[in-house]
């Protein structure tokens, strides 16, 4: 039980905003440690964890790309493009976003999207489009909360669309793990079956949260409006006192 | 064969290349911090190759790792902000490349899905051109160098090392969050090393009240989407409460069907990668690609899909995988 002294030291040190880096590392020697480690076994698996986990850093191959693109205004066109279509809005691109993203992921093409690659260069400035031109001008507030939702519909898009796919990471290790301890034969296709359900409510639920959206930024475009003109009347008169 | 150790060369190697380019910046805020940090994480990523072959210690590394976090969380690392383009020239560059500007963007995605379509005919001889164990990944890579030759022969910059130049631009302002997956990781591995998960598994256990279907459902997909908030990801957690409760209680106890209660428990825990911070490559990269203000914001907006979902997946397996009466 004393080692989830590791896992509580996790949870202060983000709680109290560390740098999340210093509080991962600590977190990992202190539990080490606890867990009867000697310093060069710890040593050893700081390096090893690194070496054998370098694949989570790939998205740093499409920066270039992304980078040249975003120099010759790809997101400027993007913003363009959605603005002359009328009907659209923040939430339905994001709908269409989440709908392609999970279709996708369910038959495998997981790669096809990703933060670095589709969120950050086509789907923000698209949502951001979308609400430029229903706004006018985007406040710093509601331009937050469309990035967020913009990662997040990768997110749930990929999460929950690729689990249907038989061939992928979490299938497989259900399938080995309970082969192997428990003498089972599960096939990969029955266990994709049945994460559909779930696949269909994560689309609804989500679908259902972006529809409302855009009444959401509605309102805080309002609320960001009214606390402007609040501070231009009374700046002038600040000035005259 | 093209292996995916060639990708981590390909990944060291614009890390080198980056912090040359930082050590060149006069006007850089923190030059030689950032110039060290990226040109030693570069450095790992070749070193990595011998570690995995196992023809280097690799505490060796470990101590590079320590040694890339000291640099970062002591502040020496830095945004320079490298020179872009204005605002102005991109609308203007938009308003002559038109919807050209597209090729480069949508050529990534699709030259990686053909390479991974492709890849088990493509062959020399025998031998397969594309890792096989790997495919993804390495066609990720091809994609991506094919994608920005596409894209300078489009855009024709001046300066034809432009993507380079340009990938550092947004490589700075991820800055330390580009590392904190792999850490997340690693912790991982220590957790589990240590016995955090045996420790979990027996408090989930000692929970549980006897006899009780709902109770047991619940545990299992709570403590899936807990334990996956604390590990940043559901697979650590599967092993540990399919263990504790999902096989023993569940399948045996309850005789529930195998493949809905794992394939559902493992989708509760997906739940839970929604929610946490640990979950970085997912939750807190993007929010630093975005340049966002709060680094927690990508979670704020998926906490109300993900607890309303878990309620979902304990309903479904609840329904679904039981002979009810």
């Amino acid at each position: 039980m004393l080692v989830l002294i590791g896992v509580l030291l996790v949870i202060v040190g983000f709680a109290i905003r560390l740098n999340p880096l210093l509080v991962v590392t600590i977190s990992g020697i202190v539990t080490a440690l606890l867990g009867g480690m000697t310093p060069l076994q710890i040593l050893n698996a700081f390096g090893s964890g690194f070496s054998s986990s370098r694949s989570v850093t790939i998205f740093v191959v499409v920066l270039p790309v992304i980078g040249l693109i975003e120099r010759f205004g790809l997101q400027e066109q993007a913003k363009a493009l959605i603005s002359k279509l009328a009907r659209l809005t923040t939430g339905r691109v994001l709908i269409g976003y989440l709908l392609i993203r999970q279709a996708t992921a369910a038959v495998g093409l997981t790669s096809i999207g990703g933060h670095a690659q589709t969120v950050r260069p086509l789907v923000f400035p698209m949502a951001e489009g979308a609400a430029l031109r229903r706004y006018g001008s985007v406040p710093d507030k509601v331009r937050e909360k469309i990035k967020g939702h913009s990662a997040a519909a990768d997110n749930v898009g990929v999460f929950f669309g690729e689990d249907v796919f038989v061939a992928v990471g979490s299938i497989l290790l259900i399938t080995t793990f309970v082969d192997t301890t428990y003498g089972l034969h599960l096939e990969p296709l029955q266990l994709a079956i049945w994460a559909i359900p779930t696949a269909i409510c994560a689309f609804l639920i989500h679908g259902f949260r972006l529809l409302r959206l855009d009444r959401q930024l509605d309102k805080a475009v309002q609320e960001a409006r009214a606390e402007e003109s609040a501070a231009a009347h009374t700046a002038p008169a600040g000035g005259a006192a | 064969m093209i292996n995916v150790e060639s990708i981590y060369w390909l990944i060291g190697l614009l890390f080198v290349g980056w912090a040359f380019l930082i050590a060149r910046d006069a006007t850089h805020p923190r030059r030689w911090g950032s110039s060290s940090f990226w040109g030693l994480l570069g450095l790992c990523f070749f070193y990595g190759t011998a570690v995995e072959a196992k023809t280097a210690p690799a505490w060796v590394l470990g101590i590079a790792v320590l040694v890339l976090v000291a640099l970062a969380s002591t502040g020496l690392l830095g945004d320079g902000r490298a020179k872009t383009t204005t605002e102005e020239q991109r609308t203007a560059f938009a308003g002559k490349f038109g919807n050209k500007l597209f090729i480069p963007a949508l050529a990534l995605p699709v030259v990686t899905v053909a390479v991974v379509l492709l890849a088990p005919v493509l062959k020399i001889g025998a031998k397969p051109l594309i890792d096989p164990t790997h495919t993804t990944l390495v066609a990720l890579g091809i994609g991506a160098v094919v994608a920005a030759v596409v894209g300078v022969a489009i855009l024709r910059p001046k300066n034809k090392l432009a993507p380079v130049l340009e990938g550092r631009r947004i490589l700075e302002t991820i800055g330390w969050a580009a590392l904190l997956p792999q850490m997340l990781s690693t912790l991982g591995i220590l957790f589990t090393k240590a016995g955090v998960g045996t420790a979990v598994g027996t408090l989930a256990k000692g929970l549980l009240p006897n006899g009780s279907l709902i109770a047991a459902v619940v545990v299992y997909c709570v403590g899936m989407f807990i334990f996956t908030v604390l590990m940043g990801n559901g697979f650590a957690a599967f092993p540990i409460m399919t263990a504790a409760i999902g096989w023993p209680v569940l399948v045996q106890g309850f005789h529930g069907q195998p493949a809905i209660v794992f394939a559902i428990g493992m989708l509760a825990g997906f739940c839970g990668t929604l929610c946490t911070p640990m979950a970085a490559n997912f939750n807190l990269v993007p929010s630093a690609l975005l340049e966002m203000k709060n680094k927690y914001g990508v979670i704020t907006a998926q906490v109300a899909t993900g607890v309303p979902l878990l309620f979902v997946n304990i309903a479904l397996m609840y329904f679904l995988a039981f002979p009810h009466a």
